[in-house]
């Protein structure tokens, strides 16, 4: 770890700055590569680096791409934890659509995906605005705001149970100032799946702030200050000057949060165990149940699948939308 | 009282700014205060972690619950466990992550292109959509409940590669071609020329790494039957969690050791985090 502290000035180091103007994960891509500078050596050196490929190659077959096709084939078979696999084509996919609790947890993680996207990204934006270099201490701010992003979401979500449950700190509080007794948040029907909100966003923002926040950075001086010299208010710099230059990054964050907010478990597993009721169990706990609780694991692929189409068609958005929707410069 | 007279400026945006300063630290202390709450329980005597009124402290600072969280869980095992998975995780991450990404920026060879498509490709998938078919797989393996399940399924992910491919590319020329007059081969020149130069770049990978491992809580979930001898911390403090009559203060305590490593690594680095996170999307949730 100490090499981190020591290497800062290795040549690299201003080359990856200047990749971060780019909204992050559009720098990857397959491109200009220096081939045309290396024209010589290919017989020796075509064999090596498929060698220096090979393990990394042979481990992400062997754990991502024999896993993704077997439970593509997994959710056409009927496969109990223990015993004998038969074939039965779409029943699981029937099966889940006829479903009724399936559709709940479809519902419900719509429901979270819906409230947690702009929440966080509402907050996430505006302390990044807020947090400008000419705050101070900027830098501490934003550690403190990244802690729960960083740290185990279990040991985050064991405070907040204490924070919502009856005579917890919130209940505690309303008590003793209003005389009045909290919702019992994690099982009322209305509250709970605030509360799941309210909680990850709490835990998830920084992420996203981190990203706008050195997106705003790399926002030239010039185009600011010419719009403050046209007697723009910080309010219009930053729709009209800000917000334009950092669209990239905002496109980017958003499809970012709405992936991994579809897959949320962690937080309504913990805080409701899915309740009350089935109020609050997402599309991944109801796969979850699904295979290791029932011990369905081919339902619970075709459930898994039926996840990862969502994703995929969102990750589809992200490609097409990017050239029309944001503004590269 | 303004010194000029032409104008008011100085004093007004001042005094704006200095309220703006401290609706700033009140929001950043509303946000802090479930943390507040977690290290101030952890020191309560366990009679008085619920009190209406709420208190913020005990009548005593009960250091010992740090040492008594040992004995109510088997918390030295969680951490050995989580410690260990991390470290050999991390470790074979980034070790074929520097060599296949060397393969993808400096070496040319028959299939590159394709190959890194299909390293693309899988970005796509999350662990989510895998952990099914990975269950069945280590079933097959006879690998459930073990300690390598805990550490190969997710040791080859491809972000790593990118990382370091996008590293190598700006590594100039110069330094191979001298390399090569010295006599070196491609392992020599990867080795004593390559590997140092990417150190920053490889501690970055190294860290989100470790910190995902450390974090990780559906897979040990799914795969870890004895969990007073496999869990790593996030499985441990659930199991203990869920169970009835919470020894509030404790679990408090094992709480803030779970996050006493990743909050160091944040402090200490986070110049190198921001710039993996902002670079490359890493350490996304």
């Amino acid at each position: 770890m100490t090499a981190v502290t020591t290497q800062q000035a290795a040549p690299a180091e201003e080359e990856v700055v200047t990749v971060k103007v780019a909204a992050p994960g559009t720098a990857i891509a397959v491109d200009e590569e220096p081939e045309a500078r290396r024209p010589a050596e290919v017989g020796r050196r075509s064999w090596w680096g498929a060698a220096f490929a090979a393990p990394h190659s042979i481990g992400l077959a062997l754990f991502t791409v024999v896993p993704i096709v077997a439970s593509l084939v997994v959710s056409f078979m009927n496969w109990p934890m223990i015993g004998g696999h038969t074939w039965t084509g779409l029943e699981n996919y029937r099966r889940l659509f006829d479903d009724p609790i399936f559709w709940v947890v479809v519902r419900n993680t719509a429901e979270y995906v819906i409230l947690y996207v702009p929440l966080n990204l509402v907050v996430s934006l505006g302390l990044a605005a807020w947090l400008t270099p000419r705050i101070r201490h900027r830098h501490i701010f934003r550690v403190l705001f990244f802690i729960p992003t960083i740290t185990p979401l279990v040991a985050n979500v064991v405070v907040w149970r204490m924070l919502y449950q009856p005579d917890g700190l919130i209940d505690a509080t309303l008590q003793s100032t209003l005389g009045e007794h909290a919702p019992n948040f994690l099982a009322d029907d209305t509250w709970a799946m605030f509360a799941v909100v309210a909680m990850s966003v709490w835990a998830g923002f920084g992420y996203n702030m981190l990203i706008f926040s050195a997106a705003l950075d790399a926002v030239p001086d010039s185009q600011i200050e010419a719009a403050q010299l046209d007697g723009a208010s910080a309010w219009r710099t930053f729709w009209h000057v800000k917000f334009p230059a950092i669209s990239p990054s905002i496109f980017f964050a958003t499809m970012m949060t709405l992936i991994t907010s579809f897959q949320v478990f962690t937080q309504p597993f913990l805080l409701t165990k899915g309740g009350p009721g089935t109020e609050t169990e997402t599309l991944v706990q109801y796969i979850y149940n699904t295979g290791f609780q029932n011990q369905q694991l081919g339902l619970a692929s075709a459930g898994a699948w039926v996840l990862f189409v969502i994703i995929l068609g969102i990750t589809a958005v992200q490609f097409l939308g990017q050239k029309r929707w944001v503004h590269y410069e | 009282m303004s010194s000029g007279g032409t104008r008011t400026t100085g004093a007004a945006p001042r005094v704006r700014h200095a309220i703006g300063y401290v609706i700033l630290c009140l929001i950043a202390l509303a946000f802090m205060a479930p943390l507040i709450y977690m290290v101030a329980t952890s020191l309560k005597p366990e009679s008085e972690t619920f009190t209406t009124p709420p208190t913020l402290w005990g009548s005593a600072l009960r250091w010992q619950n740090y040492t008594d969280v040992f004995s109510y869980l088997p918390f030295a095992r969680f951490i050995l466990n989580g410690v260990l998975v991390a470290a050999v995780g991390t470790a074979i991450n980034v070790t074929v992550a520097a060599l296949s990404g060397y393969a993808f920026s400096r070496l040319r060879w028959r299939g590159r292109n394709v190959v890194f498509l299909l390293f693309l490709a899988t970005l796509m998938i999350p662990q989510d959509v895998l952990v099914i078919p990975m269950y069945v797989m280590m079933q097959d393996l006879g690998w459930v409940d073990t300690v390598q399940a805990l550490i190969i399924p997710w040791a080859f992910t491809a972000l790593g590669a990118f990382l370091l491919r996008q590293f190598f590319l700006t590594v100039p020329q110069e330094l191979d071609d001298a390399a090569r007059v010295d006599g070196a081969g491609t392992v020599r020149t990867f080795l004593n020329v390559m590997v140092p130069l990417a150190r920053p770049t490889l501690a970055v990978l190294a860290v989100f790494t470790f910190i995902s491992y450390w974090n990780s809580f559906l897979w040990p979930l799914v795969i870890v039957n004895d969990v007073n001898a496999r869990a790593t911390i996030p499985l441990g403090l659930q199991a203990f969690f869920g169970q009835q009559g919470n020894e509030w203060s404790l679990v408090m305590a094992a709480s803030v050791i779970s996050m006493l490593p990743t909050v160091i690594i944040l402090v200490l680095l986070q110049k190198h985090l921001v710039r993996g996170i902002v670079t490359s999307g890493l350490g996304g949730r």
